[in-house]
């Protein structure tokens, strides 16, 4: 059992350093609270379906980016919905650069949504890197017969 | 699922509360649902807002409450709650990541009934159901306050059929459905909250022409429900019905007519005697694509927005000029014009088309109605003699069919502020049962439209239609044209001049035509005013605008002067279509007279 609560306790651990972060904020804590017997895997499904949309925004927003004559509205809707998203989830840092990125949309400053573009993309593989570490933490805990601290 | 049909209410309201939600973020969709599952809501998610909309009008009460992201690809989130708020009568709340005032408002605006900022906490969702709450209490309120309890009794929900076909489902089942509504109607009755239940009708934009149409043949202060029902022959219609219905109509009237008078005139165009030699020859606008002057014996147009409606108008692209008095200048864009009644002055269209689709009459209460149907057109008929007609409200479109009508005829490229001027000659004041064929014909005596465009840019076509604008056939009247009316048309001015008929405020406008006429800058500058105030944006200062008009008559007449923003948006499409009109000069006074 020791390596149970060795296991607990790093998840305890880890958790409370990603919202030390920023990298997660209460939102993700309402997203566990939400889970319960019914709905054992809800956080992991969520997360999931966060990981889906963003891939695809991100890939549209370098579409976007990438045309001859930007479409500045297109990239801003991009954004927002990306922005939403992240939200949801309460994936902070992706939030924040969201906001900035919208910014140089309004100001349709190409080189300022590029970099945006490239800094939203980092801090969401920094996140999912993150979440699945998490995720596999939590693994090792049920797997071991434990049960995830809260 | 079929267990819509399955009272949602039990004994422990507001568990079991259905709950629709809408959002094209699959993230928040899953976790909206699980919250509200939470709730013990009974949930119902959606993806698009088409969906949406199938999923509603498939149960016309299969929903209590619905919730909606403002930001959805394939319609406007304002969009649907319009719809919604019209077509089906339920509370919605809006939702987004955005908190910017400007959106909120706009929300609120449009009818939400809140807004909420992502991210959503579940706290917020518990207590949505008071908004269900107070909904059926408001309506309980309104009955009894109107109708003897005798005649309220348990509505049914008739077929949810309707001319527009928003045909539920076929035939058997909608007898099934009855039946079930029946039932369901039983049940709630022990166990909802409020006592008195009232079956929903979709008033759909048919149907709500009829029941105006039928107002207006009755006469608006003998109307009754029973005379209503009959005339309207529409069989699944109960009394009840339209008893409630009627009911609404006053109060959106009454309430109107209350912010009418609220309003005083901030001057600016008034009827004014615009006699027709003023107005003689055609301005040179440059820009006009029509001038007309309208004859003051060419009675006003009549314009019903409705396309359908419009078809009976004729307008008559050729530009008669010495012939109108007013003039007209007509937006570049294509159109439709939906003129009604007498186009005799022919309006000409050059490349452009001026629909106008407001017939003034009684706009407010067409308008006003809008608030029950989405009669974002607001006609407004200014018919010259004519009463408004309360069957504005036959012109009253579905925020749907206009928003279909509006993708059809695509809003021309430039926005072009049309304003116009509608010269009367001497009307009878408007009254509200004026027959929409009178106006039709009549188009009393003389409107003349006058449009002044100031700039190819400023046509606007404010039509719902997209490129349609609204003539507003000046009643003497009643001119009060309610700018909100025509947010969506917003950059109409109505100038409404009545010829030869001398009415307090009138004077002004005529002052000011003749300044129009004469090219003299200041009366551009009224104008101007009232465009900019038109162009506000959604807010009521755009009244001032029409309100300028100042029609001492008119008391008696429930002019519309506002109309509930939110009925308009479909029509407007966007909002931003406004604030970009603000950003065109409103008057380029050089181009104005000619």
């Amino acid at each position: 059992m020791d390596g149970v609560v060795q296991l607990q306790r790093q998840l305890l651990d880890y958790t409370t350093l990603l919202f030390q972060e920023g990298f997660l904020n209460d939102q993700f804590t309402q997203l566990q609270q939400l889970q319960d017997e019914t709905n054992p895997d809800f956080v992991v499904e969520v997360v999931s379906l966060f990981f889906e949309d963003s891939e695809r925004l991100l890939n549209e927003l370098a579409n976007t980016l990438d045309q001859q004559s930007i479409d500045f509205r297109k990239v801003d809707s991009h954004v927002h919905q990306l922005k939403g998203s992240s939200s949801s989830i309460g994936a902070q840092r992706v939030q924040n650069v969201c906001i900035a990125f919208r910014n140089f949309c309004d100001a349709q400053n190409t080189e300022g949504c590029l970099k945006c573009l490239q800094q939203v993309k980092n801090e969401y593989a920094l996140v999912k890197n993150k979440l699945e570490t998490l995720f596999q933490l939590e693994q090792q805990i049920l797997a071991a017969g434990g049960s995830i601290p809260m | 699922m079929d267990s819509a049909f399955c009272p949602p209410r039990t004994d422990a309201f507001p568990a079991g509360l259905r709950v629709l939600v809408v959002d094209d973020d699959p993230t928040w969709l899953k976790i909206l649902e699980k919250m509200l599952k939470k709730c013990l809501y009974e949930v119902t998610i959606c993806g698009l807002a088409r969906d949406a909309l199938n999923l509603l009008r498939e149960r016309k009460d299969g929903y209590d409450i619905v919730i909606s992201d403002v930001n959805m690809p394939d319609m406007d989130g304002f969009k649907l709650l319009e719809l919604v708020g019209l077509e089906m009568d339920l509370p919605v709340i809006m939702m987004s990541v955005d908190g910017e005032t400007s959106r909120v408002m706009k929300g609120v605006q449009h009818g939400a009934c809140d807004y909420l900022l992502k991210p959503i906490r579940m706290k917020e969702l518990r207590n949505i159901w008071q908004h269900v709450f107070r909904k059926k209490i408001n309506e309980v309120r309104d009955i009894e306050s109107h109708e003897s309890m005798d005649d309220f009794q348990i509505m049914r929900n008739g077929p949810e059929q309707s001319d527009d076909g928003y045909l539920v489902s076929g035939d058997p089942t909608s007898v099934k459905k009855r039946k079930d509504t029946e039932n369901k109607h039983d049940d709630r009755d022990h166990c909802d909250p409020s006592s008195v239940k009232k079956a929903r009708v979709v008033w759909s934009v048919d149907l709500h022409q009829k029941f105006v149409r039928a107002v207006n043949q009755i006469g608006f202060d003998k109307v009754g429900p029973k005379k209503i029902l009959d005339l309207m022959n529409v069989p699944w219609l109960t009394r009840e019905n339209v008893a409630s219905h009627l009911q609404k109509y006053r109060l959106y009237l009454s309430r109107l007519q209350k912010e009418d008078d609220l309003k005083t005139s901030c001057g600016g165009i008034k009827h004014s005697d615009l006699s027709p030699k003023d107005s003689s020859g055609s301005f040179g606008l440059s820009n006009l694509t029509n001038m007309h002057q309208n004859d003051a014996a060419n009675s006003g147009y009549g314009f019903s927005g409705n396309k359908k409606l419009v078809q009976s108008i004729d307008i008559d692209p050729k530009v008669q000029e010495g012939d109108l008095k007013g003039i007209i200048s007509l937006p570049r864009t294509e159109q439709k014009k939906m003129l009604t009644g007498e186009a005799s002055d022919p309006q000409k269209a050059r490349s452009s088309q001026m629909g106008f689709n407001h017939s003034f009459g009684s706009i407010e209460q067409d308008v006003n109605y809008a608030a029950f149907d989405s009669s974002i057109s607001a006609q407004y008929s200014w018919s010259g003699e004519k009463v408004p007609e309360a069957q504005f409200q036959e012109e009253h479109r579905p925020s749907v069919q206009l928003e279909t009508s509006f993708n059809q005829l695509p809003v021309p490229g430039p926005q072009h502020h049309i304003q116009v001027d509608c010269l009367q000659p001497t009307l009878p004041p408007i009254s509200p049962g004026s027959s929409r064929k009178e106006r039709d014909k009549a188009s009393p005596a003389k409107i003349k439209p006058l449009y002044a465009s100031y700039d190819s840019h400023h046509v606007s076509n404010v039509s719902p239609a997209g490129s349609e604008i609204d003539l507003f056939s000046v009643q003497s009247k009643c001119q009060m044209v309610n700018p909100q009316a025509f947010e969506p048309i917003s950059n109409i001015t109505l100038n409404m001049r009545n010829q030869g008929h001398n009415q307090s405020g009138v004077n002004d406008l005529e002052s000011f035509q003749r300044n129009l006429i004469s090219g003299s800058g200041s009366a551009l500058e009224s104008l101007e005013d009232l465009q900019v105030h038109w162009l506000q944006g959604d807010c009521n200062p755009m009244n001032l605008g029409l309100r300028n008009m100042e029609f001492s008559d008119y008391h008696d007449q429930k002019l519309i002067t506002e109309v509930p923003f939110h009925l308009y948006d479909p029509l407007k499409l966007d909002y931003e279509y406004l604030s970009d009109l603000t950003e065109y000069p409103i008057m380029d006074q050089g181009l104005f007279i000619a």
